[in-house]
């Protein structure tokens, strides 16, 4: 057995009060193993009495090397591993990396794989945003909606297990496209969800919204400042729940987000009960979003049909000799992007997901990096806690919506 | 080149000398390592970059005069823009002023930087290890710091390779 090291305060003297070398206030380790911090999480707590004085959070628990895993494998192989970032968004994950990839190496998309990608990362945006409402109402409490919730993603898992085979860790998007096309059963099971959606977000509104014990406990706590959520980099809901009007949807659109008509929501208050509205009107404008696609769904291929990047279809590589050397030549060597970097970025439903990524002429990346929003969301937590109780640190730490696969990459 | 980023591009080149780069529409600016907290401040203020979307670095090992780039994404919501401001580091005791008081998520990021790549951010107000444990040794996404693999095991070495095992040491 190896030595347990005795962890003494002077390791963390620069980031605790003064109190704290006396004995006044205790130090108590939140995680990481813990049912509120939403994976493998540690907080540090400096407290006095129950107040929070300090909160010194502890990441990288989970941290696999996925960047560094990256740079040994082909462009293709490599987006496997996207799926396990941010487990709540893995089509998101996808989207983001092969809109990289696609603009390293300038590849088009053909437009029904872009409705396509659209209508299936907004369905991922709302089992993402359903965890998050199903996980956040177990720690105020709220019992039943975590069971509501999670019947709910079960049938937009479903659709993915339609469409990919997978239910979480699809890889359906492809660089050039999505993997194949998907079957003649996925409109009605789509419409079928939309129909009892819209009500669906009715029931958990009507648990919710207007419950006194939860506005209790949600209004005027955790309150984000917009020029410190601006500074500290924070995206996505919390974002625009303190009033700053940023969707990378609206503003720089990408995969023909500017043809859907949808609104952003935006709240003002900046505090835990605002992110839960800025989510669930997200939810219903994703539900607009993806019947739009779903209305205009254009016909056609769902790859791009650039041989140097995308693989020939199984039918031609039988009869082509050209599309047997393509298939062959993609599979083993793959293909190689110029000596550049590039980043590219989306709205994933916890802020904006960017990819760093840089080429070197070979078939495999120099650096990729995920710019991934859970990372910077946290970092001001330490920031938005000081003064709460602990109860009510459970509620901000799950209002920020955190995913910790995100975080440690 | 978007019409908007002329104006700023010119004052980035007359102020702090910065070179510019394009590809795919995207705009970077080299900087110099000693006037890059000067520059972000200028961008911050007076030309509305309030947000930093991503921070990060790429070494060019063995290439050693820069070894490192590293890089900040610049965001304006204000102008809807983006820039890039890339930072050459020697490979020799790699260092960086830090720029946690003009953008604060810098804290975290620099701190995963200095974990991931060694670089030293000076007078920075927390610079620990963020990602692996403290006891860690080496830089992982240094482009000199091995990939992990399983050394296989045969009868005539089996206890030789058993002594290596990073787990196996108890």
């Amino acid at each position: 057995m190896t030595q347990i090291e005795q962890v003494s305060i002077e390791k963390f003297k620069h980031l605790v009060s003064e109190r704290a070398l006396t004995g006044e206030t205790m130090l108590l380790n939140m995680g990481p193993q813990h049912p509120s911090t939403h994976g493998v999480l540690r907080l540090l707590l400096e407290l006095d009495g129950e107040t929070v004085v300090n909160c010194i959070p502890d990441i990288g628990f989970l941290h696999t090397g996925i960047e560094k895993n990256m740079e040994a494998k082909t462009y293709q192989k490599a987006e496997v591993m996207t799926d396990r970032l941010d487990y709540m968004n893995p089509l998101g994950n996808n989207l983001a990396y092969c809109m990289a990839v696609e603009k390293l190496v300038d590849l088009d998309v053909p437009v029904r794989a872009q409705a396509l990608r659209v209508i299936l990362t907004e369905l991922q945006r709302i089992s993402s945003h359903l965890v998050w409402l199903g996980t956040s109402g177990l720690d105020l409490a709220a019992m039943s909606m975590f069971m509501y919730c999670f019947r709910e993603r079960e049938q937009i898992l479903d659709i993915f297990e339609l469409v990919s085979g997978q239910r979480m860790m699809t890889t359906y998007f492809r660089p050039g496209g999505v993997w194949r096309d998907i079957p003649v059963e996925f409109e009605k099971v789509v419409r079928d969800f939309l129909k009892i959606f819209h009500k669906r977000v009715d029931e958990y509104e009507t648990l919710l919204t207007k419950n006194p014990l939860f506005l209790d406990r949600t209004m005027t706590l955790g309150k984000l400042d917009p020029a410190l959520a601006l500074s500290f980099g924070v995206t996505g809901p919390p974002l625009r729940a303190s009033g700053v009007n940023w969707d990378l949807r609206k503003a720089r659109p990408y995969m023909g987000y500017e043809q859907y008509d949808f609104d952003v929501p935006t709240r003002t208050e900046g505090d835990v009960y605002a992110r839960y509205l800025v989510r669930v009107q997200e939810m219903r404008e994703s539900l607009k979003i993806v019947e739009q696609a779903l209305n205009k769904l254009p016909l056609g291929p769902v790859r791009s049909d650039n041989r140097k990047f995308v693989p020939p279809p199984r039918s031609e590589i039988g009869v082509s000799m050209e599309a047997l050397i393509h298939h062959f030549k993609l599979w083993t060597e793959g293909f190689s992007a110029p000596k550049a970097s590039v980043y590219a970025a989306i709205e994933s439903p916890r802020g904006e997901l960017g990819v760093y990524m840089e080429g070197d002429g070979s078939p495999k990346p120099h650096r990729v990096h995920m710019r991934t929003p859970s990372f910077d969301n946290l970092g001001v937590l330490p920031h938005i806690v000081k003064g709460a109780l602990v109860a009510d640190l459970v509620a901000i730490l799950s209002s920020i919506d955190i995913v910790l696969g995100d975080i440690d990459r | 080149m978007d019409k908007k980023l002329e104006p700023i591009v010119k004052a980035a080149q007359e102020k702090f000398g910065a070179v510019v780069e394009e590809f795919r529409g995207e705009l970077h600016l080299v900087i110099k390592p000693e006037k890059i907290i000067e520059a972000l401040t200028y961008l911050r203020d007076e030309q509305k970059f309030e947000m930093l979307s991503a921070m990060t670095a790429s070494d060019y090992y063995p290439q050693s005069a820069p070894r490192f780039h590293v890089i900040y994404q610049l965001n304006s919501l204000a102008k809807n823009l983006t820039l890039q401001a890339r930072v050459p580091v020697s490979g020799d005791q790699p260092k960086l002023p830090t720029a946690v008081g003009v953008y604060g998520m810098t804290n975290w990021r620099e701190r995963e930087l200095f974990d991931m790549f060694g670089i030293n951010f000076e007078e920075h107000p927390d610079l620990r290890r963020i990602l692996t444990p403290e006891d860690s040794e080496g830089h992982p996404l240094r482009k000199d710091f091995p990939l992990g693999y399983e050394e296989p095991q045969f009868t005539f070495n089996y206890d030789e390779v058993a002594l290596r095992k990073m787990f196996a040491k108890e």
